[in-house]
């Protein structure tokens, strides 16, 4: 809602300055989100009239002309503009003037003297225009001050207006609106009903009243439509943001910023008989002004007269019934169509307009008939002509009801937290044309017809707190029942998680959930993605189900800035379609941790050799993360990974994740160079730890024993240690792998392990002989179940 | 037999040879010449016996003192040879100091985190738990339950992602449907209570809009707060959030205010802008989160009485917070995982 400051202060004065009234309006929920002047700052300019326009003697662009400014005297001025011509009224910047950033001098231009400029309007800031000079009216009194004669005075303020007030989509609510905060008188426009001299009228027919309770039509015969719209109506309009179409058009859009009335003129000559206010038919279709043909939904509701259908009713007039300008005689209409009937149908055929944003929010329902009098003046002043009855077709059990609502007032002290009195918050209501009276305790209160927002009584307590000022509620501290936080020791934040990443030196980043196609195909071989509807671009249209491609895509790009070393981790959720899934039935959306390493394992540094990035180390970053007792890695498949490079994590025995290296044929496909290494964790799980418990230390000698073993390489170290752990007496306190040997001394398909064996018992020292035992039994399972030796 | 002088001489004779070694081994075998077995000083003792008893007293005792001379002498310079070797290591193995350490870096966390972390400590301080939610959510948690009908015009205030092939999903426009979320769960748990614990929870998460530019994402982060309970009061809300205003920016003298607004889900409704009183935005109003009271049929939709609890919830742009503690003005660099940015925020 834009409008000008003048306009405004035609209605209500409020005595305030423009800056207190931005601030005003903003304070109580108008928010002012822009104003600016409709002129720039000058001054010293005067309407001048153009007597001659000679071509400069010696520059082809300029001419030379010789002006009427009232002086007395014609003044000579070297002009560049090209529709610079006698006969024209244009502004004169005189000397001693001036415009934003130049004070205007007598000056020689190519040897000829000139007296002060001619004005475009962008030069006087008034608009865009610079293509030649700005062209006053031809009554424009020659001499008068510029400022003036166009009302450069004024400011336009841009409210940025929420769907609930709809009662400030015009000047007179926005003008009530300041009378009520400020106490000023409100100067409503008057309007008077004119009487009838004509006798013609066309019948109304209500046929859906519940969706249209109220519509007012009257034929006006013998109107000019191409009179010219006054000036003082296109500058309002324009100040407004509305364009200028033709008088009848221009008088229907002032009426609605002036009142809040959406008006629709047809040209009468083209309508057959009544006037339906209907739903559509099947099959029927409609050119609309703006040149688009819509066949419109069951939902959608018509004007239609016996013959064809007109109009969406409240959204937008059809193009072969409405005005042009050889139409003289003229159905004019000026309706109620209820917000219920009206909402969201213009956005469904993908357009909007002022009379749908204004209906769907709610215009004030006994409005009609005052806007269709208000407008049948200005087109019988305007535009000549004579007018017919005003025939109303009113269904008043669907106009939209006002019941008393009731008002506690202690509740509404209680839920702002103010102690403002009943006589207060009733003199408040009231200041926004809200009946109030006592009714015991509590206060009845009626909203008055253009209000849509005020239906229960938490819509009062916000009326009042509003009109009491926002700023007047104390600040309070919080005050609450005060009980302590679950901090459950076994669970470990989010927080942890990402700190402990970015300390083993990876960069979190955030990543868009949706994602190109391509890369669920690739990375996750997934076919049937979740799409969305309506993405916003073609490589955005899929759920992610893996964190992992777009780390990918982070590889790729800071490789683009000649990152070599990338380093990267994501926390976010990701989406797979599962008929059991929670909370939103049909899908899974766990949040997974996810990381990539690519380049070298260590920054390069002085003292180290540099060596790229490798699984083991990526498995050191998983096993860091995870704390998990009861931890296994076996070798996998996955789509993304390196067949013999891969694993998937389990815990107690239930998959929550993988880590590998990325497969060599999308590291050639995405121009990678080396192999990134990656993983990705179900969250939920790597959160989850254990409360430690405490075992008694022993304080008896410690047995150490080296074991070195020859197994095939097929055999996985993890089974060497598990079986290794499983089988050891008690007095074994822990087998760890210290050595890998493959090499000169092993068989090419054997490999060497070596384990240290720590033995100790809790309360005495331990004797070789079981010690020799104990390593013996090792020693013999893993023979005789994995096929090891002794290496000799 | 030896005059004082001559044993003054050999002392030394024997000091001087003691300083002529370099090193240790040296040093001991000088030693041996002056008190080994058939050192120049043992000789000396053994001749004693051939003397008479009176001259034998007095000699010895002349003797012995020029023994204790050389060997406090011999100590001396073993002491002084240990800590000239010492000396010698330890200049050997001084290190450049400036060289730099080795081993990883640290990364970081994303400025948004970091931001995030920073608002769930605050909250948490006063007793605010964070509660979470899904992001394909339901039409009926997005919009029904918040208030928001089919048609309401307030839909038009946010451009929703919809799913193919399902018309009750979508993306989270914003955080809000975890107060429903919140509300049902907290209200099962307290089922069997007389009066219900207050319900505090922030919700903090990504939420989607078909929306794009230098100050739109179509996927950015919003965090909500809720607080129901008995008697919570708008001026509960202006304390809590003014509060938590200054603590995030560290800033006393930040100004706040609140101005009347419009969300379906709450009533009264207020937009809250800030003003900085020093700084590069010193003095304008910036927009920073919308809230309000809880609209009575949001309560209802969380099975909670109006008429018995009132709350208060608020939500804003983790984004925008972000953007202005570090002084950023281009939203689209938190997406776009360039590690020359992100590095910053170590």
């Amino acid at each position: 809602m834009q409008f000008s400051e003048q306009w405004l202060r035609s209605l209500v004065d409020p005595g305030l300055d423009s800056a207190e009234l931005a601030h005003l309006l903003t304070m109580s929920g108008l928010e002012v989100e822009e104003t600016r002047p409709v002129g720039a700052a000058f001054s010293g300019v005067v309407v001048a009239a153009i007597i001659s326009a000679e071509k400069h003697p010696s520059a082809d662009r300029l001419k030379v002309c010789r002006v009427d400014a009232g002086q007395g005297e014609l003044l000579q001025i070297v002009c560049g503009a090209p529709n610079a011509a006698a006969g024209m009224k244009v502004p004169l910047a005189t000397i001693g003037g001036k415009l934003p950033g130049l004070e205007i001098k007598a000056a020689k231009l190519r040897g000829v003297e000139s007296f002060g400029m001619l004005c475009s309007a962008r030069e006087l800031g008034i608009s865009d225009d610079h293509g030649g000079l700005l062209e006053l009216p031809a009554d424009a009194p020659v001499g008068a001050d510029v400022r003036r004669l166009l009302d450069l005075d004024d400011l336009v303020h841009t409210i940025k207006l929420t769907p609930n007030r709809s009662d400030c989509l015009s000047l007179l609510g926005v003008a009530r609106e300041v009378a009520a905060l400020t106490g000023a008188h409100l100067d409503r426009p008057q309007v008077e009903p004119v009487a009838p001299t004509l006798d013609t009228r066309r019948p109304i027919m209500l046929d859906a009243p519940a969706a249209c309770p109220r519509y007012c039509g009257r034929i006006l015969r013998g109107v000019d439509a191409r009179a010219p719209t006054p000036a003082w109506m296109r500058q309002r309009l324009e100040r407004s943001g509305i364009r200028s179409i033709s008088v009848l058009v221009d008088i229907t859009n002032y009426v609605m910023l002036e009142l809040g009335q959406p008006l629709h003129v047809f040209d009468d000559d083209r309508l057959q008989g009544a006037i339906h206010v209907r739903f559509p038919a099947a099959g029927e279709s409609l050119l609309l002004l703006n040149e688009q043909t819509v066949e419109p939904t069951a939902d959608t509701l018509l004007i239609a007269d016996e013959a064809r259908v007109l109009a969406l009713a409240g959204i937008m007039g059809g193009e072969e019934s409405g005005v042009t300008l050889d139409t003289t005689n003229v159905f004019l209409e000026s309706a109620f169509f209820a917000p219920g009937a009206i909402a969201g149908r213009a956005r469904a055929y993908g357009f909007l307009s002022d009379a749908s944003h204004r209906f769907e929010r709610g215009v004030d329902f006994d409005l009609a008939g005052r806007a269709m009098e208000r407008a049948t003046r200005l087109i019988l002043d305007l535009c000549g002509g004579e007018a017919g009855p005003v025939v109303e077709a009113v269904s008043e059990e669907h106009l939209p009801a006002r019941p008393e609502l009731r008002l506690r007032p202690a509740r509404a002290r209680r839920v702002l937290g103010i102690g403002i009195t009943d006589e207060e918050m009733a003199g408040l209501l009231g200041s926004v044309h809200l009946s109030v009276r006592r009714h015991g305790e509590d206060l009845l209160v009626v909203p008055p017809s253009f209000r849509f927002d005020i239906q229960i009584e938490e819509d009062l307590i916000e009326e009042v707190a509003r009109l009491y000022g926002y700023e007047q509620v104390p600040a309070q501290p919080p005050r609450g029942m005060l009980t302590m936080l679950d901090r459950g020791e076994a669970r470990r934040t989010q927080w942890q998680l990402r700190r402990l990443l970015a300390a083993r030196d990876f960069q979190e980043v955030i990543n868009y959930a949706f994602v190109d196609e391509a890369w669920e195909r690739d990375f996750c071989a997934n076919a049937d993605p979740i799409r969305l509807a309506n993405p916003i671009a073609a490589q955005m249209n899929v759920m992610r189900t893996s964190l992992v491609p777009g780390l990918v895509a982070n590889l790729v790009a800071n490789r683009k800035r000649q990152l070599a070393r990338v380093r990267v981790f994501e926390m976010g959720r990701c989406f797979e379609r599962r008929a059991d899934g929670e909370p939103v039935e049909g899908f899974s959306q766990p949040i997974r941790i996810a990381g990539l390493a690519a380049g070298t394992a260590l920054p390069e540094q002085w003292g180290s050799a540099t060596r790229g990035v490798d699984f083991f180390d990526i498995k050191g970053d998983v096993e860091a993360l995870l704390a998990h007792p009861d931890v296994t890695y076996v070798a996998t498949a996955h789509p993304a990974l390196h067949p013999g490079r891969a694993a998937a994590v389990l815990i107690d025995g239930r998959r929550i994740g993988m880590l590998g290296e990325l497969h060599p044929v999308w590291v050639d496909r995405y121009d990678l160079g080396s192999a990134p290494v990656v993983f990705e964790l179900d969250l939920q799980t790597v959160l989850q730890t254990s409360v430690p418990a405490y075992r008694e230390i022993s304080r008896q000698p410690i047995v150490a024993r080296d074991l070195a073993l020859i197994v095939d390489q097929s055999v996985c170290v993890d089974a060497v240690l598990r079986l290794l752990r499983d089988s050891a007496p008690e007095i074994v306190r822990s087998v760890e792998l210290f050595d890998l040997y493959q090499g000169k001394g092993v068989d090419p398909d054997k490999k060497s392990l070596a384990f240290r064996i720590l033995m100790q018992d809790t309360h005495r020292t331990l004797e070789d002989a079981e010690v020799e035992a104990a390593v013996a039994t090792l020693v013999r399972r893993v023979e005789s179940e994995l096929g090891a030796r002794l290496r000799g | 037999m030896d005059t004082q002088d001559h044993l003054d001489q050999l002392v030394a004779d024997a000091e001087s040879a003691f300083a002529a070694a370099s090193d240790g081994a040296g040093l001991e075998q000088v030693k041996a010449r002056f008190l080994g077995k058939s050192g120049l000083l043992t000789e000396r003792l053994k001749g004693l016996g051939a003397l008479t008893p009176e001259l034998r007293k007095s000699a010895g005792a002349r003797i012995n003192r020029a023994k204790d001379a050389i060997e406090a002498a011999l100590d001396a310079r073993r002491v002084a040879l240990r800590e000239a070797r010492l000396h010698a290591r330890l200049a050997e193995e001084a290190l450049d100091v400036t060289l730099p350490g080795r081993g990883h870096a640290a990364g970081g966390l994303h400025p948004v985190s970091r931001t995030l972390e920073r608002i769930e400590a605050l909250f948490a301080s006063i007793g605010f738990i964070v509660a979470d939610g899904p992001e394909i959510e339901t039409d009926w948690h997005n919009f029904t339950a918040l208030n928001t009908p089919e048609n309401h015009p307030a839909r038009s205030m946010h451009d929703t992602f919809y799913l193919e092939g399902r018309e009750d999903v979508l993306l989270r426009t914003h955080t809000s449907p975890v107060q429903i979320r919140a509300m049902l769960a907290h209200v099962a748990r307290h089922a069997e209570a007389q009066r219900m614990a207050d319900l505090r929870v922030i919700a903090p998460g990504r939420v989607y809009r078909v929306d794009s530019d230098a100050t739109h994402s179509p996927m950015f982060h919003q965090i909500e707060g809720l607080w129901v309970g008995e008697g919570v009061s708008f001026a509960d809300l202006k304390g809590v959030i003014a509060d938590f205003l200054r603590k995030f920016f560290e800033s006393e003298d930040l100004q706040v205010r609140f101005r009347p607004s419009f969300f379906p889900f709450t009533e009264p409704s207020a937009e809250i802008d800030v003003a900085f009183m020093s700084g590069a935005l010193e003095g304008s109003w910036l927009e920073i989160a919308g809230c309000g009271m809880v609209h009575p049929n949001v309560l209802r939709f969380g099975r909670i009485d109006p008429e018995r609890y009132t709350g208060f919830a608020f939500g804003m742009g983790l984004d925008r917070l972000t953007m202005l503690r570090y002084g950023i003005s281009d939203l689209r660099l938190f997406f776009e995982g360039d590690l020359r940015f992100l590095s910053q925020f170590r």
